[in-house]
């Protein structure tokens, strides 16, 4: 997905002036196609995000498209009232990308982990809150929000996860991509755990389960129309994230449903505890361990199905 | 130094920033709200900007070349109304629905409510950085105008001044000048015994700004320097400018129960009379 980030903003920038990189002290060598082409539009702020943000609104207020892009939790939270404040209030539009969404940076402790940042800018007024799936999904979530007249937080994961998409899907931001349609179940799916719903969606297939699968890359507009119609034709909708379960796609969704009556349908979901990590370990353990394979969160949807479905 | 016409044109500022300051007082007795003593201190910057130092036109308020000044310290609302309304950039009669339910002047300026509001302020720390943004975005368009930050001594307290501090020299930022009111008092509390501000000026200039100090109420001093941005040193300017909190009125100044107090009807009359009002 970073590399996706770099080579779309490279592109980008070459047919748009007002895209402006602010990187804070990160991505070594990444951006050096980039910088080589376009010095005058890349700054590094250094360790200073408050700063960059708030740059950021001020370049946006005169009419240029700043992208601020660092490592997650530097980007949302440590900034959080730079964004609030000067990027929502003003309405402006500041590209906030993050790398390493969710547990991407586990082995680095919880100062680089990133289980509650959707929470928080999606509370935010006027942001957009955007989580691509796969690098193809980075690519076009990036052009959306360069043409979107507001802030736009994209949220990557990091390098060399597995693309989904062989084709370009039609992306819009606040619109779902149904991946495959299925008949019993579906999952809806926000950020780097679309490869592993797609997976899941396989599993169940195996187990003689029908599974609908989206990409529901944008938790903010979020997507009524896909909700009303998922809800409507499926006894259980489970949401897929690498994020708390509070305040996430799962939250959303739950927030939006309590004021409507589904009453044949079950809501899963399925993401981080909500718990700080206190030991080492890559992603792919903490994923095992918090239930969040492929097999583990078909285990979940069945038994869930199964308890909603009398024989 | 100034020539004649000039020095008209200081007593003509200083008759503005008397009436001003009566407006303040009143708007603060009428309204019942705080800040007046950081309100008064700053008087005399934003008549120098409006009426010295600043390339501006009230008729024409979104001039993409139009010089910027961002009121960083947003709590000094009722100073930047009251400027921006006797210079022409909105009627005089928004000035009394100040505070009001419903009404476009809020106790901290909002972004797009009258022309001459550049940002939302209120929470400190932040008008530094959007003015570095603004000012960026301004040599990268090829834009001349100048962006001028208004910043509290208390206000210095805030971190990310101090990251805005060090990123505008690296990038060589001229077209932008802090101002610091430094009137001495933060909310709770004397500056230099809340926080270790002093020595204020040498800070900005370790930091690598190209660094004034001044009497803040001195509007010949403020005009002279702040015309004079950028300065030839490639640098961005700061300007530590000494001020007196509640300035203008007796039993106000260096009274920090200003910050907080509004005044009655008789201390309101009492302000006129010492300001030649009445």
């Amino acid at each position: 997905m970073r590399n996706a980030f770099v080579a779309e903003i490279t592109t980008l920038a070459a047919k748009d002036e007002r895209i402006v990189l602010l990187s804070g002290d990160i991505g070594n060598r990444l951006f050096d196609e980039y910088k080589e082409r376009f010095p005058a539009r890349f700054y590094n702020c250094g360790v200073a995000e408050a700063n960059m943000m708030s740059l950021a609104a001020g370049m946006a207020l005169c009419g240029l498209r700043p992208i601020t892009y660092t490592i997650t939790p530097f980007v949302t939270t440590r900034c959080l009232e730079q964004i609030r404040l000067d990027v929502c209030y003003h309405n402006v539009p500041v590209i906030i990308v993050g790398t390493g969404a969710g547990l991407s940076y586990a082995s680095l402790n919880a100062s680089h982990h990133s289980c509650e940042d959707i929470a928080f800018l999606r509370m935010l007024p006027n942001m957009a809150v955007v989580c691509p799936g796969d690098a193809c999904e980075v690519r076009l979530a990036l052009r959306a929000a360069v043409e979107y007249n507001g802030p736009v937080y994209i949220r990557l994961g990091k390098k060399g996860e597995p693309v989904v998409h062989l084709q370009a899907p039609q992306f819009t931001i606040g619109k779902g991509i149904i991946i495959q349609d299925g008949l019993d179940v579906c999952l809806l799916s926000t950020g780097n755990l679309l490869p592993t719903a797609v997976q899941a969606a396989d599993e169940l297939r195996q187990r003689g389960i029908s599974a609908c699968v989206v990409s529901f890359h944008t938790v903010k507009p979020l997507d009524e129309a896909i909700l009303s119609d998922v809800f409507a034709r499926f006894k259980v909708v489970a949401t897929v994230e690498e994020h708390s379960v509070l305040g996430g796609l799962g939250g959303s969704v739950a927030e939006w449903l309590a004021d409507r009556s589904f009453l044949r349908s079950h809501l899963l979901r399925v993401g981080t505890p909500d718990a700080f990590i206190y030991e080492a370990g890559e992603q792919n353990y903490f994923r095992e361990k918090f239930g969040l394979t492929a097999v583990m969160i078909a285990e979940k949807v069945q038994q869930t199905y199964q308890v909603n479905t009398p024989r | 130094m100034f020539m004649d016409s000039d020095g008209f044109l200081i007593t003509e500022m200083e008759s503005i920033a008397r009436r001003t300051r009566g407006k303040l007082v009143e708007m603060s007795h009428v309204a019942r709200t705080p800040h007046l003593g950081s309100s008064l201190s700053c008087v005399d910057i934003l008549v120098a900007a409006y009426w010295g130092f600043l390339k501006t036109d009230p008729q024409n308020p979104g001039d993409p070349n139009r010089d910027r000044l961002i009121l960083s310290k947003g709590h000094a609302a009722t100073s930047l109304y009251v400027t921006l309304a006797y210079r022409g950039f909105f009627s005089l009669e928004l000035l009394e629905t100040y505070a009001q339910s419903g009404a476009r002047l809020a106790e901290h300026p909002i972004y797009g409510s009258v022309p001459g509001v550049e940002v939302t302020s209120g929470s400190l720390g932040h008008g530094l950085s959007l003015g570095l943004g603004i000012a960026l975005a301004g040599r990268l368009q090829g834009y001349g105008y100048r962006v001028f930050v208004v910043m509290s001594d208390g206000e210095c307290n805030e971190g990310s001044v101090w990251e805005a501090a060090q990123f505008a020299p690296i990038h060589h930022l001229d077209n932008i000048a802090v101002i610091v009111d430094y009137n001495k008092w933060q909310a709770t509390g004397r500056s230099n015994e809340v926080m270790a501000l002093s020595p204020l000026k040498q800070k900005w200039e370790a930091f690598g700004w190209s660094t004034h100090e001044m009497d803040g109420h001195d509007l010949s001093s403020l005009v002279e320097v702040l015309r004079n941005v950028p300065d030839g040193t490639g640098k961005p300017v700061a300007v530590v400018a000494h001020t007196v909190k509640g300035k203008g009125i007796s039993f106000m100044e260096d009274d920090n129960n200003w910050h907080y107090r509004f005044p009655n009807a008789d201390e309101v009359q009492k302000a006129k009379w010492e300001l030649g009002l009445l």
